[in-house]
């Protein structure tokens, strides 16, 4: 066991998996020598050398094309995306053509790519360096969405998403690479993918929540056990497909339920979410199912968005609407 | 101070872009030998293969057209006039060589090992068409305009990582793909990479309606690859020998670790972009069309080879009826493809299944089982 930041956590799964697989790849740009502009691959050229961990050309759709040719050959890619709000230059390459391949061929090839990119808001970046854009990578059939919330899942599901044979896009919450410590074991391990967990037990309502809202549905459920609140809280971890059984059997227990997400209102995690409730779940319910999010605007500049990103007290405020409904 | 020189005359650099770009021929359009030196490389009966599959592409051509309008095929985009610039730069790829196609490339695509039943149940939209077996080497034809050159961009990367010799990838795509930034950037990866890639653009004068002129200011779209620091070539797409020796050259080049090479074939598309309403008289007259009609590729090898004495119209008629016969062969198996089922397509979406999927399975079992 060593104590590791989610971004070391992270560094970390690439090292194993670069040292155990040698169809492994690891590139995108500045992920060489500069070791990625957070680090995250820091010391991974050294180790490995140039031919396994490389920087690319600035272009983000070649980055894409880059991965699904190779796969072809045989190889395992793990690009880099600089920050999610650079995928719409390589949307047809993630959306139009490896998500598709496996489905395309009848199952005659597959792509086990890995496609990592930081995200989330709070750390004052430029315009587009920040958005939640997972609303638009759930609806992508053939895409896994995956986001950890702990250095521990960070690892692991980073690991299981490497091994995976189809394509994974792996979300890594910007705020949380260096605001999140926790022992973790040094060797490799999984964490499943498809599969929601329910990080803390409870019987009065379900939060339902991912990557940095795990964290602040924790404060609120603590906050609230003082009160003799039981808060349950379900951490999703693998956003598309979402772990419908996990999500149902929760809101079954606790007949009440809040989904969370950092991104707009419109068509989002959070929408998927109540909706499964809704259709599946209705029965169970004791009051309507809340939704946490942020204003259906476009991320505002630095300044503003502090008052624009779903805060611990709309979370607190949102589960005692429900709880008192 | 109007007189002045200015400091760098523009004028005279846009003069001379892409000036130095002759396109290679072998054999002009009236079957007179350019260059005999190439020529004499190759037997009559080599010759005659390379007529025989030109032959084959417009046979299959036409009765593709046919079945398309029968209502016997799906998609068709039409190849007439394109003959030598697919025949003679595929032919010049080796079975082990990767082809990254777009749509307008089935006939490379069975060439390069695609049964032709599974090219018509491509085109029906019939996901058998699209299981190849490992040994084939390609992708299915993309859609997308440009896609497959960033794809090929990383094949390219593939091979070189893995020390294959002797190998390359290969892709096509016509003069609008030249203004995708696709086209762009799998060019410049391959360059930076210095990886065995292939580019072929087919410039056949259209993009749907948009004639090449609006596409772009180049005098040419072989230059194109000089930004990227790949060597480029234009080459007589009529002309079946001059773009067989040019890919072979392109190919050699680039499998010896030189880098990618990019070829703008020179060519025409005789007939509509595709079957599905696409009609040439809104946007092409028929003095435009004409000249290039003249310059049929099937044309010039034919009289040459009917001159030698080493081919005839007897011949090629029994020749047309048997790749008919082929062809005929090939509707029959592809109709007798099962129906496609919906939990088929559910198992195809991921290696395993999430929930969703296990769920939808079930679902559709249930239907399918009635």
């Amino acid at each position: 066991m060593s104590k590791k930041t989610y971004i070391q956590a992270i560094t970390d799964a690439l090292r194993l998996e670069l040292g155990s697989d040698e169809k492994t790849l690891v590139f995108g740009e500045d992920v060489g020598k500069n070791g990625g502009v957070f680090r995250a691959t820091d010391g991974l050229q050294a180790e490995f050398g140039e031919d396994r961990v490389f920087d690319t050309p600035l272009a983000e759709s070649g980055i894409g094309g880059l991965s699904i040719g190779l796969a072809l050959e045989g190889f395992r890619p793990i690009p880099e995306i600089q920050f999610l709000g650079f995928i719409f230059e390589t949307l047809d390459s993630i959306a139009g053509q490896m998500s598709r391949e496996r489905f395309r061929t009848g199952g005659t090839r597959h792509m086990p790519i890995t496609i990592r990119s930081p995200y989330g808001g709070g750390t004052h970046t430029p315009e587009m360096h920040a958005d939640s854009l997972e609303g638009y990578l759930a609806q992508i059939p053939g895409l896994r969405v995956v986001t950890p919330s702990n250095p521990y899942d960070a690892k692991g599901l980073l690991i299981s998403s490497i091994r995976n044979n189809d394509p994974v896009f792996f979300l890594e919450n910007l705020k949380l690479y260096r605001s999140m410590k926790a022992d973790i074991p040094d060797e490799a391990y999984t964490v499943p993918l498809d599969k929601a967990n329910v990080v803390r037990e409870g019987t009065d309502i379900s939060l339902i929540a991912y990557s940095a809202q795990v964290n602040q549905s924790l404060k609120v459920a603590e906050k609230l056990e003082k009160e003799g609140i039981s808060v349950e809280v379900v951490d999703l971890r693998t956003l598309s497909p979402l772990d419908e059984e996990t999500i149902l059997k929760s809101v079954q227990k606790t007949g009440r339920a809040v989904a969370i997400q950092e991104a707009q209102r419109q068509a989002g995690i959070a929408a998927n979410v109540a909706s499964l409730i809704a259709e599946k779940g209705a029965l169970y319910l004791s009051a309507p199912v809340g939704r946490v999010y942020a204003p259906d605007t476009v991320y505002p500049f630095g300044l503003a968005e502090d008052d624009w990103l779903p805060a611990e007290d709309e979370i607190e405020a949102k589960t005692r609407e429900i709880l008192n409904y | 101070m109007d007189n002045e020189k200015p400091i760098v005359d523009f004028s005279a650099l846009r003069d001379e872009l892409g000036k130095n770009y002759e396109p290679v021929q072998v054999m002009d359009g009236q079957a007179k030998v350019i260059k005999p030196e190439i020529v004499s490389k190759y037997s009559n009966d080599q010759l005659v293969d390379f007529l025989k599959l030109m032959i084959w592409e417009r046979t299959l051509h036409q009765r593709s057209n046919a079945l398309t309008r029968q209502g016997r095929l799906g998609f068709y985009a039409p190849t007439e006039g394109q003959e030598a610039s697919e025949m003679g730069s595929n032919s010049a790829m080796k079975k082990t060589d990767v082809l990254m196609p777009a749509y307008r490339d089935i006939p490379q695509l069975i060439q390069h090992g695609l049964p032709v039943y599974k090219a018509f149940l491509w085109s029906r939209g019939h996901v058998l068409g699209n299981e190849y077996p490992e040994d084939l080497h390609a992708m299915p034809p993309q859609i997308i305009i440009g896609a497959q050159y960033v794809q090929a961009a990383g094949v390219a990367l593939g091979i070189k990582k893995n020390g294959t010799e002797d190998k390359v990838a290969y892709s096509y795509t016509g003069d609008g793909g030249t203004s995708q930034g696709d086209f762009y950037e799998g060019m410049n990866f391959a360059g930076a990479f210095q990886a065995p890639a292939v580019f072929i653009v087919q410039n056949n004068g259209y993009a749907i309606s948009v004639p090449r002129r609006k596409q772009t200011a180049a005098r040419t779209l072989a230059q194109k690859a000089v930004a990227a620091g790949i060597p480029s070539v234009q080459v007589d797409g009529m002309d079946f020998l001059a773009v067989y020796e040019v890919t072979k050259a392109a190919r050699e080049f680039a499998a010896a670790g030189n880098g990618p090479v990019l070829i703008e074939t020179l060519t025409y598309r005789f007939g509509p972009h595709t079957n599905a309403g696409d009609d040439p008289k809104r946007y092409r007259t028929k003095d435009e069309e004409q000249p290039w009609f003249d310059n049929d590729p099937l044309i010039r090898y034919r009289k040459y080879l009917t001159d030698q004495g080493a081919w005839s119209e007897d011949q090629e008629n029994d020749y047309v009826e048997q790749v008919k016969a082929d062809i005929k062969d090939a509707v029959k198996q592809a109709d007798d493809a099962p129906k496609q089922k919906m939990t088929e397509f559910l198992k195809n979406v991921f290696e395993e299944q999430p929930q969703n999927i296990q769920q939808q399975i079930t679902e559709f079992q249930a239907k399918e089982s009635k």
